[in-house]
């Protein structure tokens, strides 16, 4: 038998709640290959380099036909998968048109609009730990949070949010090693919301409103309109990818600043001391720790080695966080760190789409939790770990406080 | 508060245009404008902005940034005494010698600090001038540039020098006053070139945009709706302000005497694609043209008489021919200085008017010209923003280091420009160029890169609307690739044949004898400058 390789030992759970000696590890070779075929990225200045590379491919049609069973798992009933695995055009149109309804130019203030939304869903979450002395920092905030805010945005009726989360759930359990069952209940929880999307879409149509989806059903711009399964691909897309990320920034966040307390003494006191702290937690525990799916459309020359037309390339994005040859005390948790320039939310084209939204929300849930918990502690630290080592942070994250400041 | 955005950096992620809409503003897919000086109640939201930023473009006031880390305690090179209680003097306040500024305090300089300027005001931003201040969401004055340090300066603003005497390394000033130094720096920069008839240009309706008056006065016109604006010259700033008309709703004529807009710059291929944007846009642009003079009435502009014979009515025409470099008071100082600049080497040492290397005179920004050993050792004038901030760092650097410690100037050069709703960036030296070639995008939707080869090897690219590709042809550039790129890549041209790069014939300033050289024995050898040596 053959040892594991280091990108084993990091994807195996046994090291998921410390990957980091592991990446620093890996990082005495920028790029490595896998005996499956796979590419491994993981220096900083190689995998920015790589995602700024035309030759890197997020299209899995681009993986040679060995390699057809590594494709990453459809998103929704018809194949469609938003833009995040198309390459530009393709990508560059979808991503306009999506980005329309969300962002500017065509709507500059869309999400900073929701700021005193966002702030009153926080502040209703964290008054109900009031009657406790224990909570779960995922069930109880994290994840609640982002979904809500998400379902505003996307124009999801409040009635209809209990149904989505438990569509969300098996998506999210089939990240990682999925089991035959987890795959299908993860496609039928897929087609189940594509077809209430689908008809949601037709409601907006008839009785548009300011959201997301009538916009996307009414308005046309220069690019035109998505339809059918470009539709349905983007909106599945905007929901999973709107609040699974911003789960585990919260999560690990919060468990960062336990095990900090000076910083979360800080954040008590010091008015914009969110904003700064939030990048350095993204840059210092990310919540998206891997790129996977990604292929090179020819042999790309990189950090010593040539990456072959065809693979599977994994751009290790939290690894290249850490990468200290670039970043100064890449592995101190500093918050008054300058021109932090962190991988978390990629580069180049396919740079997160919600990344303003995961910002916001990050500042305003650690900023309230901070202020109004008196005498917070962790329970258990390590915290128990989800899955997958994609999106890497707690399953759960059960703290013990004294009381609960008035807001 | 004050803000400013390295837009040689900013890829067009939009995180300030969404967390601040109201201070940053997106035109089109990636080209961002900002306001300079955002509202005090916008403060939290400007702060999150420049945390968010991926590229950390976006700059703040030193008062708004996280508290200093604590100096490294690296073993000191060079001069200590320098370093401790020497004198450094920067003439020319504007970007370069704030940002020389900056980088002397940052490494550790603690002596005197002088920062001469003829302008009466702190230093401000200018590319804002011909772009947001002319639209008028942004007002001239409010583009004072953050401090990103406490500089510690002396300030003689509003005060001209007149000349350099290196014997006794002293700056004379307008007012009589002398400055000695230990270090200089200068960064004198270009002013506009003028309507070359003075009468002409005396017209009230004429204008330049290099300063804030400048910017003021052209704007203050721009709201009175006039009936035309001509632009003569469409190099980078004569487009933005085709374009800013257009945006207007003023009609413009654009008179250019090559074949093509920015063919100067980026050649004629590329030069017709900005071509056909102006004339969608329904510029009035007439290449190969020439204005002929400019007449007025009562001393005021009424027309242009053009050299294709046609006359057009005009209230406003906007000269914009390029920069004349200020270097008339470094004349007697007997630094190797002409029409194109201070000489320098790629360290930013000046040289003198031997060709020596001087070891306390430096140079940075627009009125610099240095070694571009990327580009054959040419000496070359980038009169780019991204330039003159990446000069004055190396210059400060060199300043008060000591020989072993210096920093060659190796930046591939960076350009950005925002015309008619186009992201248009540029990496490397297209001019140094003989092919172009299409390689990602299309030509027809206006997103698209070319790159840019001379004999067989990557030189330069630029792009459109693409600008989050730019880094990876700035690292073809560096590694000397071959040209054209042999790569399969997604997003590919419909074409991707080299044509040639259709860039004017090269002109070499100081074609003309400037030098006397006398002296027989290689001890003796000297060159001395002449003046007026370029004869009518
Ligand atoms: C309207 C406009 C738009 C622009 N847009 C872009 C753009 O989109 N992208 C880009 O990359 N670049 C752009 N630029 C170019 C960029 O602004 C310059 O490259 C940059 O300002 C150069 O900085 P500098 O400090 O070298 O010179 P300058 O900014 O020219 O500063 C030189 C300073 O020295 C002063 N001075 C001159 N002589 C003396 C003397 N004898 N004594 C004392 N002081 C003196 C001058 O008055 C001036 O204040 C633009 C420039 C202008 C004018």
């Amino acid at each position: 038998m053959t040892e594991p390789s280091l990108y084993d030992e990091i994807l195996d759970y046994a090291n998921r709640a410390n990957p980091w000696p592991l990446y620093e590890k890996l990082r005495s070779q920028p790029v490595w290959q896998e005996a499956d075929g796979t590419f491994v990225v993981s220096t900083y200045r190689e995998v920015l380099a790589l995602q700024h590379d035309p030759r890197l491919s997020s299209d899995p049609s681009n993986l040679l036909p060995e390699f057809a069973a590594m494709r990453p798992p459809a998103e929704a009933g018809g194949g469609a998968t938003g833009f995040i695995r198309t390459d530009p055009p393709r990508h560059d149109v979808l991503r306009r048109i999506a980005m329309r309804q969300f962002g500017p130019p065509h709507r500059p203030d869309y999400v900073d609009s929701f700021v005193p939304a966002m702030q009153g869903i926080v502040g209703k979450l964290v008054d109900k730990l009031a009657d406790k002395q224990e909570a779960d920092v995922v069930d109880d905030v994290a994840y609640p949070l982002p979904v809500a805010v998400i379902c505003r945005m996307l124009g999801v009726p409040p009635e209809d949010e209990p149904t989505f989360s438990a569509w969300v759930e098996p998506i999210v359990n089939s990240l990682g090693n999925p089991t035959p069952e987890q795959l299908k209940e993860r496609g039928d929880a897929v087609q189940a919301m594509a077809n209430y999307m689908f008809e949601l879409a037709q409601r907006r149509r008839a009785e548009p409103g300011d959201d997301m989806i009538s916009g996307y059903v009414q308005d046309d711009g220069p690019d035109g309109r998505l339809e059918g399964a470009d539709l349905f691909g983007t909106l599945v897309l905007l929901l999973i990818a709107g609040h699974e990320t911003t789960v585990n920034l919260i999560t690990n966040g919060w468990l960062t600043l336990q095990r900090h307390p000076d910083v979360l003494q800080r954040l008590r006191t010091e008015p914009d001391f969110s904003i700064r702290l939030v990048e350095e937690l993204l840059r210092y525990e990310p919540p998206v720790h891997i790129l996977p799916f990604r292929t090179a459309t020819d042999d790309i020359e990189l950090g010593g080695a040539t990456i072959r037309k065809g693979h599977p390339i994994s751009v290790m994005l939290a690894s290249g966080n850490h990468d200290s040859t670039c970043i100064p005390h890449a592995d101190r948790f500093d918050p008054d760190r300058r021109d932090n320039v962190h991988l978390s939310f990629a580069s180049g084209v396919h740079y997160c789409f919600g990344a303003p939204l995961a910002r916001l929300e990050a500042q305003l849930a650690l900023t309230e939790l901070a202020r109004r918990l008196d005498n917070p502690r962790l329970l258990a630290d390590p915290p128990p770990y989800r899955p997958s080592p994609v999106l890497r942070g707690p399953v759960h994250l059960p703290i013990a406080y004294d009381g609960v400041s008035p807001a | 508060m004050r803000v400013v955005v390295d837009l040689t950096k900013c890829e067009g992620y939009a995180q300030c245009a969404f967390l601040a809409p109201e201070a940053f503003r997106m035109v089109g897919d990636e080209a961002l404008m900002f306001d300079p000086s955002p509202p005090d109640e916008l403060r939290e939201k400007v702060l999150r902005a420049a945390a968010a930023c991926p590229v950390q473009a976006l700059q703040v006031d030193m008062a708004d940034l996280p508290p200093q880390p604590q100096a490294e305690t690296t073993a000191v090179h060079g001069d200590d005494r320098l370093r401790h209680d020497g004198r450094v003097v920067i003439v020319g306040a504007s970007l370069a010698g704030l940002k020389a500024a900056e980088q002397l305090r940052a490494e550790g300089f603690a002596g005197s600090l002088t920062m001469i300027g003829d302008e009466p005001e702190e230093p401000y931003d200018r590319p804002p001038l011909s772009k947001q201040v002319q639209t008028g969401w942004v007002h001239s004055a409010d583009t004072t540039l953050p401090r990103r340090r406490e500089i510690d300066a002396e300030w003689k603003l509003g005060v001209a020098a007149t000349g350099l005497d290196l014997d006794r390394n002293v700056v004379t000033l307008a007012d009589g006053q002398e400055v000695g130094f230990d270090r200089l720096l200068i960064s004198t920069g270009v002013r506009a070139r003028p309507w070359p008839i003075p009468e002409e240009a005396a017209l009230d309706g004429v204008f330049t945009i290099r300063t804030r008056a400048d910017a003021s006065g052209l704007r203050e016109r721009l709201m009175n709706k006039p009936s035309r604006v001509l632009v003569i010259g469409s190099g980078f700033t004569g487009s933005e302000m085709a374009s800013v008309c257009v945006e207007l709703g003023i009609p413009v004529t654009v008179a250019e005497a090559g074949p093509a807009p920015l063919s100067g710059a980026l050649g004629g291929v590329i030069g017709r694609i900005a071509g056909g944007i102006m004339r969608e846009h329904g510029v009035d642009l007439r290449t190969n043209t020439m204005v002929t003079s400019l007449q007025g009435e009562d001393g005021r502009l009424r027309r242009a008489l053009l050299s294709d014979g046609t006359t057009i009515d005009v209230d406003v025409a906007v000269v914009a021919l390029g920069g004349i470099r200020n270097v008339e008071w470094l004349e007697n100082s007997n630094l190797a200085v002409g029409v194109w600049g201070v000489a320098c080497d790629a360290g930013c040492r000046a040289f003198d008017a031997n060709g020596l290397v001087t070891d306390d005179v430096f140079v940075a920004g627009d009125v610099a010209r240095q070694p571009q050993p990327m580009f054959g050792y040419q000496f070359l004038a980038m009169e780019h923003w991204g330039n003159a901030v990446s000069q004055a760092e190396v210059a400060a650097h060199n300043m008060i280091s000591s020989e072993s410690d210096r920093w060659p100037h190796l930046e591939v050069s960076a350009f950005w420009s925002l015309q008619f709703g186009n992201n248009i960036k540029s990496v490397g030296v297209p001019t140094f160029a003989d092919q172009v070639a299409i390689t990602q995008g299309s030509v027809h939707t206006r997103q698209f890169v070319a790159a840019y080869g001379y004999k067989g090897r990557m030189v330069g690219a630029v792009s459109w609307n693409q600008g989050k590709w730019l880094d990876f042809y700035e690292d073809l550039i560096e590694q000397a690739a071959p040209f054209p790129p042999p790569y399969e890549m997604t997003n590919p041209p419909e074409d991707r044949t080299p044509v040639p790069a259709e860039f004017p014939e090269r002109t070499y300033p100081g074609r003309e004898a400037t030098v006397v050289v006398t002296g027989h024995d290689p001890s003796e050898r000297r060159a001395t400058l002449v003046r007026n040596a370029r004869r009518r």
